[in-house]
């Protein structure tokens, strides 16, 4: 079962309160940003404040990704030898457009974790931003092992279109679910843009409601105000619950009898019900609606 | 080591504006300004004075105004600064 990736929360690199509070909300994952939040005389200061916050507090089980600057800048390539350095989980590549550009920051890591002796231990995602990413969104999820997943970046992406954002969000459809078939045919996680309108927790609601439809992991988000809409709208409900708990059961029951096969109400269960079963469980769990004990 | 005036850090709350400049006196001169001087002062002390020895800066002057920084805060901002002090990147050292 992969981890729940309802929410990743962007705290600017910069800011040393906002990135030792964070964790008290409880974002699924925290994005230490080193890029757009941080300006151009200041992130060599960013860069030493998330390494050492990285190396010093403890973020529990929470999630650690560091937004880096683009390797093409003269910053891209020292903000990977610190965080890496630091032990961070996931880099997030800004503004991905290509395959060739994983493949280069998955060399560079590569290069400091050899002096470290800990070759594999950084995963990468990828957030496309353009056009041409959308386009490339497939060869981009599968070009490293280590990809983690991909999110979209919609603020760059619409004036890459030419367009604006609107309030149904028409113009992100097919980025949208290009990315949810790229993650999953990649196998791994598929993020949605952020919502910047902290005033408007209704349209909010109704984006965080239509991704978890089209398929998407979870949001990235810019405020803890955010985290509880997410978490509601992907908190299983009581039937779905029942239903799941239900199936586990059942495969359980299967399990004890050495039973290949497993039906559930007369209907057969296979492994995507099985899949998707679990998946509710982990939400319920992770929601609070649903004990350990509760899961007989 | 030959150092320039510079700094690092802000006064918002959480953080710690660190100021360096070339010694008047042989030595580490700290002046620290903080909201918990009396709980903190000497363990914030202790910080600056061993990042700025660790990084083999062993004569300056420190004026830091701290507003409750953690110690991986300061530890930040005192080695931001000394960077920009002596134009050593720590990371190509």
């Amino acid at each position: 079962m992969d981890r729940l990736r309802r929410t990743m929360m962007f705290v600017p690199g910069n800011n040393p309160a906002m990135m030792q509070d964070a964790y008290i909300y409880h974002p699924d994952s925290i994005m230490l940003d080193l890029e757009d939040s941080v300006s151009m005389a200041e992130k060599d200061a960013a860069r030493l404040l998330v390494y050492n916050a990285l190396k010093t507090i403890d973020y529990g089980n929470t999630e650690m990704v560091v937004r880096i600057n683009p390797l093409s800048t003269p910053y891209g390539k020292k903000d990977i030898e610190a965080v890496v350095k630091a032990g961070v989980h996931v880099i997030r590549m800004p503004k991905t457009e290509t395959a060739e550009e994983v493949v280069e920051v998955e060399r560079e890591i590569e290069r400091v974790e050899k002096e470290l002796g800990c070759v594999g231990r950084t995963q990468i995602m990828a957030a496309i931003e353009s056009a041409l990413g959308i386009c490339n969104a497939y060869a981009i999820a599968t070009a490293s092992k280590r990809m983690m997943g991909i999110a979209l970046g919609a603020e760059d992406y619409c004036a890459n279109l030419k367009t604006q954002r609107s309030k149904g969000g028409d113009e992100l459809r097919l980025a949208r679910e290009t990315i949810v078939v790229a993650a999953r045919a990649a196998g791994i996680a598929a993020l949605d843009t952020v919502y910047s309108n902290l005033n408007d927790m209704e349209t909010f609601r109704a984006e965080v409601e239509f991704i978890k439809t089209l398929g998407f992991d979870g949001k990235s988000i810019i405020n803890p105000r955010q985290i509880e809409v997410v978490n509601e709208v992907f908190a299983p409900t009581q039937k779905e619950i029942d239903k799941a708990l239900t199936i586990i059961a059942a495969i359980k029951e299967a399990e004890k009898k050495g039973s290949g096969v497993i039906a559930v109400n007369g209907k057969m269960v296979d492994r995507p019900v099985v899949i998707r079963a679990e998946r509710t469980i982990e939400l319920a769990k992770a929601s609070g609606i649903l004990k350990e004990e509760d899961i007989k | 080591m030959e150092l320039q005036n510079s700094y690092a850090g802000t006064l918002e709350s959480g953080d710690i504006l660190v100021m360096i400049s070339p010694a008047k006196n042989p030595g580490l001169t700290i002046n620290l300004q903080s909201t918990v001087a009396l709980q903190f002062g000497r363990q914030i002390r202790n910080v600056i004075e061993q990042t700025l020895t660790e990084m083999g800066v062993t004569d300056a002057t420190v004026d830091a105004t701290d507003k409750g920084a953690l110690d991986c805060t300061i530890r930040a901002r005192v080695t931001a600064a000394a960077v920009r002090a002596t134009g050593k990147d720590v990371w190509a050292d």
